[in-house]
Parts: C-alpha cells; structure tokens; sequence
C-alpha cells in the first residue's frame, strides 16, 4: 500500500515538474530498462523496477560477458546504459568507452585524454573516479585533474571542455557530475591539500560558468542569504562562513565537495554534503569551522543556499560529510513527508525534511559509534543539532601529540562514499558500512600550496569486542532508527548497493564477490567471485528484454590503502581472528567489468 | 664510541634472531648501512655517516624513529599504506629504504618520480617544498629501515627515547617556528 502511494506520488511529481528537471534526462530515468545517471535517480535511491531477476532465481544468475578496462586501479562509480549503449569508464587516465549492447559489448567509440601524470599524487587515496553523467545527448566526463568534457554520446566527439580547479594546489577531482536542468553541477577533491572546497554549475550547452558556491568564506562566496539561508529553522545570520574560523584560515579550510548529488524537482533544489575542514589536527584551526561538514540545500539556478545543517561542528576525526542525500517520501505520524536520509561518516544516520532542513532522527547506524553520546534534539536547547562529544574520544581536548585511542569509527567513517540503495517496497535502506576503529594523533604542520596538510598519524583496526571483521552490510529504517538486519563482513563494505522490485539487494566485496541477499531478511542467495575486489556500485539495465546486472571489479582506494596489507591490531589475542587477514590474501589489482543474467 | 656501537649492535641483533625476521627482508643487522657505528645527539649513523635506527633489547627506540612513525603516517601513509607496508598501488616503502641508497631515497622524496606507461600510472611526487616533509627525512628514512628489519613492530612504537636538545633545535631551524 505504502508502496503504491508512493509511486503515485513519484508520476505526480514527474509529470508537474518536468519541465524543470532536465527533461531528457528525466525521461532517461524513468525508462528502467535503462540506468542514466550514477545514483539510480535524481534522488539516489539506487532502485529498479526492473523484476526479471528476483528473490526466486537470482540463484541462477550466471555470467554473460566481461569487459576489461585496461586499467589496474581501483575502480568506483559504475556504467550507465542509454538506449542500446553502454558507457564504461575507467579510473586514471580517465578512458570512456562507449559498447554496443546489440553487438555483446562492441566497442563502438573510446576516449582517452591526455592529462598531466602529475595530477596523480595530488589524488589522495588512489585515482579512483565515480563515473560519467549523461544528459542531452552528451556524456559528462570530470578527469582527475578537474577538465570537465562534454563528449557527442554518439561519436565520443569532445564539444567543450573546462578547468574546474588548479592540481598545483591539490585540487583534483574522483566524483561524477550531475546535469540538472541546463547545467551541470560539479564538485571538487583535495581536502587533505588544504583546498577550499566550492561546488560549480556549468551551463550545460557551452561549458561556461553560471555560479560557484564555495563552503566557506565570505557570503558572496558561499552564496548565503543571511536573512533567508537558514540552519536547523533559524537565519545563519552574516559572515556565517568566516565567524567561526581564526583569521584567515577559511582560506585553506578544506570542506571539499567530492560526494554524490541528488535534486528534488518539486522543491526545486540540489542536495549534497561538504567534507573536513583542513589539517587533521583541530588545534590549528579553532572554532566550529562553517561549513565543512554540512549537508547543504541550493537552488540549482542560482546556487543560493536555501537550508543547510552542520553535523560534526569543528571536526577533530575527518569525518567527512559527503556521502549521499537519498530522498523519499514517507508517512510519519500519518502524514507523508518529503525526507532526507543520510549516512554519515561520522556514524550517525540522520533523517531531515528536505523542503525545511529540519533534522527528524539522527541515530547511531553502527553499535560500534563512541565518540559522541547523540544529537542533542531539543529545539530550545542551546546545543540544539549538537552531537555531545566523549571526552575520552576528543583528539581537541586530549591535545595535540597525544594518542586518543580506541575511536569508533575510524577516518574512513562507519560508511564512506560507496553509496546505500532505498526499496520504496520494503521502506528500508541498504547500506555498505565499516566497521574499524582507529587511534588518532593530532600534530603541528605547515602549509605548502600543492602539499599534503593532514596533521595527524592514525593507527586503523577492526570494532574491538565484535565479530572481528571491519564490514557490515545493513538494512537500516530511517523512521525507527533501527537496524532491522546485519551482515558482518571480513573487509569493509566499499561497493554501492543496488535494490530492486525483485526484492533482491545486490552488493559487492573487496574479496571481489557479487553478492545477492533477501531483501527483506539478508539472507544470501546468490555469490560470484569476480576478478578483483569491488568497489564499484552495482546497476541493472534490461536489453532486448532480458534483465542484467553489472559490476566493475578493481580493488583500490582508500580501501586498498588500509586494508592491503591488513590492518594493525593493538588489541592482539581479543579474538578477532577474521580482521588480521589482508586483503592480500584474497584478491590483486584488476579493472573489469561483470555483466549477469539469468540463463536462457 | 665505536665500541658502544657494536654493543648495541650484538644486543639489537641477538633480539632479531629471536624474532626470526632475517629471511623476510634479506638483510643482517650487522650490514653495514644498518648497524649502528656512533650515536651524535641522540641520532644514530652507521659508520659510513648514513643515519639509521637504534632500538634497545627493551624494545625503547631512538626518538627519531618514533618521530619517523608519525611523519609518515601523516605524509606518505595515504598512498604507501600503513607501517611502510604498501597499498594496492604504491610499493612498500620498508623493503625500499632498506634496498635502495639512502641519497638515493633523499633524491626521490626530493624530486619525485615517474612511471608512466600503458601498464602503469605509479608516481611519486616532488616533496622538496614540503617542510613537513623536508624536516623529517631522516626521521622517516630510519623509521623505514627499522620497518624493513621488523626492529619495530607495526604499529605505534611502546617507548622512545627523549628528544634531545640539538634534535629540537634544528627542527626549530627547520620548520621556521
């Protein structure tokens, strides 16, 4: 019943607002044959219609055909489909490949840019890249060294290009792009650089600039209204982006914009989460350091600020807020609510009204979570949307070159970017998390243009007192705030789910399995393991009516930075025997991708 | 002086053979660019003036080897992994400052290095204008030797020795504070 209200609710919205969507994209998504934009949708629920393949038979899945990339780096994001084409993308040097469908993968064109090489140690955390974008007839390519290319999807043909960022400062780029309306909206990376973090729309038909909001500075810069932008219902009131920094170290204050987008077209905004703020060590910079760490609420003409929520004021954890907004409508309280779900890195699962900004829930999606208590929910509470920190757990109170130990999670969240899958059938998220705690020391350091500026040594190893692996797969309800189900794992969950209306939950291993589990229970149905770990997202398409699901295998990132050769355990002979086994010992660099479906 | 150096050699050495690392990375600790010949400052060189790393049958490293801990997982762990011990892209930095010169391991963390070609996209960049790398090269050079000997285990050393006065002051010079 829930299911179907909200579907009608979904054909209300697209057929009003249209117009105001980018249309052809929009029509693109709503053909499920088909997966157009990296999320799924415009509101990153990372779901299908598609039923072919469902609980019943996945079981029979078997391989179709495989594509190698050519490239052994970790590989993220995944391949879109647009009518009979599918296009494929790779990690640095940043090649696309368009493949016929109706000629079992043909290659029908490639393009290679040429880029600097030494953008690649700018990349902090391998040379991953989350995909390419398609809207109006042009693929959407952001390269590492943040030259966004509009390519002919038909020749691969370049029609413009244009240079978002400086690699000499340590602006780089891993994200997608996602066209909205007539633009593109583009983030940024090198938050670990000392980089400004902004987010750019470019005008989809020439490349030219139409807004760039940074998330921090001054208001023109961050295209904040003082009276009208507000924070958890209140005006942010002026110089918002500078008051809470020391002198002017807004300028280098990180707060990076390399996550997933998603765009509301009723409320007619874009949605997305800013990262740390620069160094690592939170003595250098005092204050709440506005706006790193924010999920941020902009109009896409304009870029202006509309709502914007700050989750862990003053980072002292690198915490950052860039995972995925997936949006919903859900009954609460017998009403139906236009809600914001998102899974922090700082392990916190918040639920907020998208129109409003006002936060709902926000609630521990990992028991493992120490460092803070809870948000403080009370609206008539100074620290109103607060996590109360632990004391124990502060690096900022403990102090610079002190050793805080035993902090959950640890800098790669209980959930990085690898984003979460929603069932409009089930009303549950799936969501890849990890399960690794960490010790943290802060120090001094100085800032080089172009340089590291990170500040702190982390020692990083499986949830103490658990199941000894660093890795979960749960289905979590946004309304309850609860775990209804959990899959431990040996390695963290790095690969993006996918759910279907075959109440199947597909997701990927850095052991380089393809997993398919119960929708409503977690149960495993299906596994294959493909060449090398996962850390792409997993999409379906349907082609000459036969249902597929696709993966890129490549095992990397940040991921394949901890986990390659195993991580330390200081907390030897606890038991966690699965943990201490390196990823080494499973899988080595490899660049394809899968294609499954059912036998004939 | 010399003397006291090959003590401390016999003792260090008489704990690797306990741990039996000698096979893993091929070297002895009596090898001449590891053992430790004079102690100046609280820094540790072999006889040929290479600076290395001193750790006492208590486990109690040089303070350069602890500083070298931290630096490097700051600097150089995002790609190189932690401990030294190599990510799925970057090699293992303990074999290499263990394998390589050390002018030139200076060299390389000074200038970078390339290898770009149709099987791989590896390089490493120029740090040469990063003070926090620049002031502690040394810092991190033994702390990798120590690595690569298992001298020290992964993880965060127990205990260390003071930092000495000179130690300070040059990073002072250095760092510009």
């Amino acid at each position: 019943m829930k299911s179907l209200k909200y579907l009608t609710s979904v054909l209300a919205i697209c057929s009003a607002t249209g117009a105001l969507a980018n249309a052809d994209l929009q029509s693109q998504i709503d053909n499920p044959a088909q997966w157009a934009i990296q999320t799924g949708d415009y509101e990153n629920q990372r779901y299908s219609e598609l039923a072919q393949i469902n609980a019943d038979n996945v079981g029979d899945m078997q391989v179709a055909w495989t594509f190698s990339t050519g490239v052994l780096r970790g590989h993220e994001g995944s391949p879109l489909v647009v009518g009979d084409v599918m296009y494929v993308h790779t990690p640095f040097p940043n090649t696309v490949y368009a493949l016929d469908l109706t000629q079992e993968g043909k290659i029908i064109w490639k393009y290679e840019p040429k880029q600097d090489p030494n953008v690649i140690p700018v990349m902090c955390c391998d040379t991953v890249n989350r995909g390419v974008a398609y809207a109006d007839g042009k693929i959407f390519l952001h390269q590492a060294d943040t030259t966004v290319v509009a390519l002919d999807a038909n020749t691969g043909e370049a029609l413009w290009s244009v240079k978002n960022g400086d690699p000499s400062k340590g602006e780089t780029n891993t994200a997608t792009v996602m066209p909205v309306k007539d633009k593109v909206i583009v983030g940024i990376s090198g938050g670990e650089f000392g980089v400004r973090g902004s987010v750019t729309a470019y005008n989809m038909e020439d490349g030219s600039l139409a807004w760039r909001a940074y998330s921090m500075g001054p208001d023109s810069d961050i295209l904040f209204d003082p009276d009208t932008t507000t924070h958890l219902g209140q005006p942010v009131g002026a110089d918002s982006g500078t008051n809470t920094w020391e002198g002017d170290q807004w300028m280098i204050g990180g707060g990076t914009t390399w996550g997933w987008y998603s765009y509301d077209a009723e409320a007619d905004l874009i949605y997305y989460g800013t990262g740390n703020p620069s160094t690592w060590n939170p003595a250098q910079r005092p204050g709440d350091n506005r706006w790193s760490m924010t999920i941020m609420a902009r109009d896409p003409d304009d870029g202006m600020a509309k709502w914007v929520y700050q989750m862990t004021p003053h980072d002292e954890w690198d915490y950052d807020g860039i995972n995925e907004m997936i949006l919903t409508d859900q009954e609460i309280d017998g009403a139906i609510r236009p809600l914001l779900t998102h899974f922090d890195r700082n392990g916190l699962a918040y639920t907020l009204d998208r129109v409003t900004g006002e936060l709902i829930l926000a609630e521990k999606f990992d028991p493992a979570v120490n460092w803070t208590t809870g948000v403080d929910m009370d609206p008539n509470s100074e620290t109103y949307g607060r996590p109360a920190v632990v004391a124990a757990y502060s690096t900022e109170q403990n102090g610079e070159d002190v050793n805080s130990t035993g902090i959950c999670p640890a800098a790669l969240g209980s959930k990085d970017q690898q984003p979460a899958s929603y069932s409009p059938k089930t009303e549950l998220f799936y969501v890849p998390t990890n399960h690794v705690c960490m010790d943290y020391e802060p120090f001094r350091v100085s800032y080089t243009a172009g340089q590291p500026y990170v500040g702190a040594t982390l020692a990083m190893y499986p949830a103490p007192d658990s199941h000894g692996g660093m890795g979960n797969f749960i289905a979590w309800d946004n309304i309850a705030g609860e775990i209804k189900w959990s899959i431990p794992e040996q390695f963290s969950v790095w690969s993006g789910a996918l759910a279907t209306a075959g109440d199947v939950v597909f997701y990927g291993t850095l052991e380089g399995y393809l997993k398919a589990v119960s929708a409503d229970t977690g149960e495993e149905l299906y596994r294959f393991k493909t060449p090398s770990g996962i850390i792409g997202n997993v999409m379906t398409y349907e082609q000459a009516g036969k249902q597929y699901v696709a993966v890129l295998s490549g095992v990397g990132g940040w991921a394949g930075i901890g986990l390659a050769a195993g991580l330390t355990n200081p907390n030897d002979g606890l038991g966690a025997v699965g943990g201490y086994s390196a990823l080494s010992d499973y899988t080595a660099l490899g660049g394809q991708l899968t294609v499954f479906t059912l036998p004939d | 002086m010399i003397r006291q150096g090959f003590s401390l050699v016999a003792l260090t050495t008489g704990l690797m053979v306990a741990s039996g690392v000698w096979a893993e990375s091929g070297y002895t600790m009596d090898d001449p660019n590891i053992a430790v010949s004079y102690e100046e400052d609280g820094r540790y060189f072999t006889e040929d003036d290479v600076p290395t790393f001193n750790v006492t049958d208590d486990g109690k490293v040089d303070w350069l080897t602890f500083s070298g801990f931290r630096r490097y997982h700051s600097e150089c762990h995002v790609c190189h992994g932690p401990d030294g011990e190599g990510s799925t892209y970057a090699p293992a930095l303990k074999k290499s400052a263990l394998d390589m010169d050390y002018y030139d391991f200076l060299d390389v963390v000074t200038n970078g290095r390339q290898r770009v070609d149709a099987a791989d996209n590896s390089v490493m960049p120029a740090f040469g204008t990063n003070l926090n790398v620049m002031c502690y090269l040394d810092d991190i050079y033994v702390y990798l030797k120590a690595r690569g000997m298992e001298a020290v285990p992964r993880g965060r050393p127990g205990s260390k020795e003071a930092k000495s006065d000179a130690i300070r002051e040059a990073e002072n010079a250095c760092m510009g504070t």
